[in-house]
């Protein structure tokens, strides 16, 4: 446990004399933290005095009920102090989602709202590596929050999704005309109107009409006028075999003025599809969130799942998923590598990448049965061990990747026609990438050396050494070497991990979770932090399931990135980022 | 240049001949589709693919068409960047609600005579996703199909066989 909870000077909200865990159903916990532990949350007890200088009251409520994070429950009018004065701190901003409660509350945490439906909106905030959930309930009948877009930028689209989804209506507090709401929609289009929200309980996951749905014509895009400014729009249909989202440019001559993106065009539902669900059909849809991410959201979810329902995994299964999950990593950077190379014209690296990356997707298809290990992970383990061939095919392969890939990195890290098209192309500054909230490779090339795996290690990375690869200067060349080095990096990390793969089972039963316990998963997958929030009902099923995928940050990063660029390099400033359509628009 | 001539000339060509079964299969399948294709579409055969709602994982075996192991260009086969230049339309993904009129209209601006191919088990049946008031479910429900591939995702050697398929019955 943590000293704060004892010495917090609201201590109230916490149970601080409570060593043996604060709820009976998360007994592994304390095992999911690693011996640098001792320092944790010496920062809260500053953000608690602040907030109390601020007359900000924390209810009681159980702080560590979404362990490893601390939890805070706020009054909704104080929502917009919270995050001013976490930014003050500099905290970083995590994710944000709403939670309808308007069911007859058969099923809520034990924090139940006083009567009346409501929505729970929760915030994750985040500083040196330790994690801060502050929460809120806002009544359904009048559901009004100060929006936190204002201090966190990265959050606007997040905010804009909760409304379209739960109808959260978010407001402007600095705003000069006091409270005007923000209703531009973000992930509706046209499949359903705009006063009906799909995630509350009297929307049916049918939907409530057949017809056809139209085209998103009306969208309003901030326009960029003057002589000689001319638009660009571009998709949701995109040249190449790539998910669909639409791109409004605004140019004068080749240089981009001005780049806004449309996306939702791929949202299936997910969030209400997961409702209902039990464990195991809950992590077969996480793995789908984003095929290229199928492990880490898989992961992250079955973490959210276990720490809820309190299921001891076996380690050698988490070993098992760290393997995976470095291997997913270490596919896509092959891949994307060799297609940032192909963006400007360089085959050569695209064909050699695109040769390795097959023959390790070959061998994850053999030993994980899935080429890229889709449906490989369950709740308490995963689904193939390793026998001892596998393991030395594994070692060998290894060898053989990092003997591959040195001469070939090599030629990508020094050829003059590549530094000509990367170098200074697509600069994403220090202060934007923090402002966004910009995670792994994005956040990495432009100076923010988070990763989960060092600053907030969940097992096993709490036993290895995770390599820090950290550039400065934010263009598309560093966001490459950010990615060279990760892959070298997983690769040496592979191998210590195999060399420590524990004994013994390699998938543990789950017990049944307790009604209406919830679980947070956090996980560094290949494109960063994912966060993942579960709650269960009072059956034992899915009551509310929200993947945070990192592209949620980085999208909004191209917008910024791509300025005072040529619209050529569009595609290379896009590739180097590789957002997810699918992870962001659920 | 030097660096990169030592390493293509230590690589040299991985497409085939190669050891695995699965390859000679490959290589028997394409030399069919080939014959077919050189037949029916005077050498060159264009797919447009769409992704109208898919998770991505079909669009990476997709692109493995592409990579040296398989290089389906060597069958005839090409990607093509407009619906205007396509023979076929590849669609991925259960339909969302949010791409059923973009899918229509890239089917509308495509010529006839042309092919539906339905890649992926969310594509030919719904799949994880199904119907709901986000997702119009398999793509028969918007467009007329002419052949599914299922696989989830559908592996490289799935999508030529499928290719296959839909080229000898139709």
């Amino acid at each position: 446990m943590t000293q704060s909870d004892g010495r917090s000077p609201l201590a109230g909200d916490s149970p601080p004399l409570d060593p043996a865990g604060s709820s009976a159903n998360r007994p592994q916990a304390g095992s999911d933290e690693p011996s640098a532990r001792i320092r944790r949350f010496d920062w809260l007890s500053e953000y608690l005095a602040r907030l109390e200088d601020e007359h900000v009251i924390a209810h009681r409520g159980d702080a560590r009920i979404l362990a490893p994070a601390h939890r805070l429950v706020l009054d909704p009018e104080d929502w917009a102090v919270a995050a001013k004065l976490a930014a003050a701190m500099g905290m970083r901003h995590a994710g944000l989602w709403a939670d309808p409660l308007d069911d007859g509350l058969k099923e809520t945490d034990g924090a139940e709202v006083d009567g009346e439906p409501c929505i729970r909106v929760r915030a994750c905030l985040e500083q040196t590596g330790d994690y801060l959930v502050i929460e809120t309930d806002i009544p359904l009948n009048r559901p009004l929050l100060d929006s936190q877009a204002h201090i966190y930028p990265g959050l606007d689209r997040l905010e804009r999704h909760a409304h379209d989804l739960t109808g959260v209506v978010f407001t402007n507090p600095f705003d000069s005309a006091q409270g005007k709401p923000n209703t531009r929609r973000w992930t509706r289009h046209q499949a359903w109107p705009a006063e009906r929200f799909p995630l509350r309980h009297d929307f049916p996951l049918s939907g409530e009409t057949a017809r056809r749905t139209p085209a998103d014509v009306d969208y309003p895009f901030v326009r960029v006028q003057g002589a000689g400014v001319y638009e660009i729009p571009v998709g949701p249909v995109h040249a190449g075999i790539i998910e669909p989202g639409h791109f409004r440019f605004h140019a004068m001559g080749e240089e981009v003025l001005r780049l806004e993106q449309r996306l939702g065009y791929v949202h299936k539902g997910i969030e209400k599809l997961a409702v209902g669900r039990d464990p195991a059909g809950l992590i077969r849809l996480a793995g789908r969130v984003s095929g290229d991410s199928t492990v880490a959201h898989a992961w992250a979810a079955c973490q959210a799942i276990e720490r809820a329902s309190g299921c001891a995994v076996p380690p050698r299964a988490l070993t098992l998923r760290a393997v995976m999950a470095e291997r997913e990593r270490i596919a896509n950077h092959l891949g994307d590598i060799g297609a940032i190379c192909n963006d400007v014209g360089f085959a050569f690296a695209h064909v050699q990448c695109a040769r390795l990356r097959e023959q390790w997707q070959r061998r994850s298809r053999e030993l994980f049965g899935h080429r890229l290990m889709m449906d490989a992970l369950v709740p308490g383990g995963v689904v193939h061990d390793l026998s001892a061939d596998a393991f030395l095919a594994l070692r060998q392969d290894h060898a053989a990747l990092h003997r591959a890939v040195e001469p070939l990195f090599d030629v990508v890290d020094d050829h003059p026609s590549l530094d000509d098209r990367l170098i200074s192309t697509g600069i994403l500054s220090a202060s934007d990438a923090r402002a966004l909230g910009c995670t792994g490779y994005v956040g990495k090339a432009s100076g923010l050396r988070f990763d989960v795996r060092r600053d907030n290690p969940y097992p096993p990375y709490d036993g290895v050494r995770v390599e820090e690869s950290v550039e400065t200067e934010g263009d598309v060349a560093a966001r490459v070497r950010v990615r060279m080095a990760e892959v070298r990096g997983s690769l040496w990390m592979l191998d210590r991990l195999l060399d420590a793969l524990p004994e013994g089972e390699i998938v543990a039963p789950l017990p049944t979770p307790a009604p209406g316990a919830q679980g947070l998963g956090l996980i560094e997958g290949w494109r960063g932090e994912i966060l993942c929030f579960v709650r269960f009902d009072a059956a034992g099923r899915i009551a509310r399931y929200f993947p945070r995928d990192p592209s949620w940050f980085t999208w909004p990063a191209l917008e910024r990135l791509i300025l005072g660029n040529i619209v050529p390099d569009f595609p290379v400033c896009n590739k180097s980022v590789n957002g997810s359509y699918a992870g962001q628009d659920l | 240049m030097f660096r990169i001539l030592k390493q293509s000339l230590r690589i040299g060509r991985v497409a085939e001949p190669a050891p695995e079964h699965t390859d000679i299969e490959l290589e028997r399948i394409g030399i069919e589709l080939n014959r077919l294709i050189d037949k029916r579409f005077r050498c060159s055969f264009a797919i447009r693919q769409v992704d109208a709602g898919s998770c991505n994982g079909c669009e990476l075996e997709i692109h493995a068409l592409n990579n040296p192991y398989h290089d389906v260009e060597r069958f005839g086969i090409h990607f093509v960047a407009s619906p205007r230049h396509a023979d076929a339309l590849l669609v991925t993904g259960p339909v969302s609600r949010h791409m059923e009129t973009a899918l229509r209209r890239t089917w509308r601006a495509m010529p006839s005579p042309k092919f539906v191919i339905a890649a992926g088990e969310c594509a030919c049946s719904g799949g994880e996703f199904g119907v709901s008031y986000a997702s119009c479910g398999a793509v028969e429900n918007v467009l007329p199909v002419d052949i599914k591939i299922p696989g989830c995702p559908p592996m490289p050697l799935d999508l030529l066989k499928g290719l296959l398929g839909a080229l000898r019955t139709t």
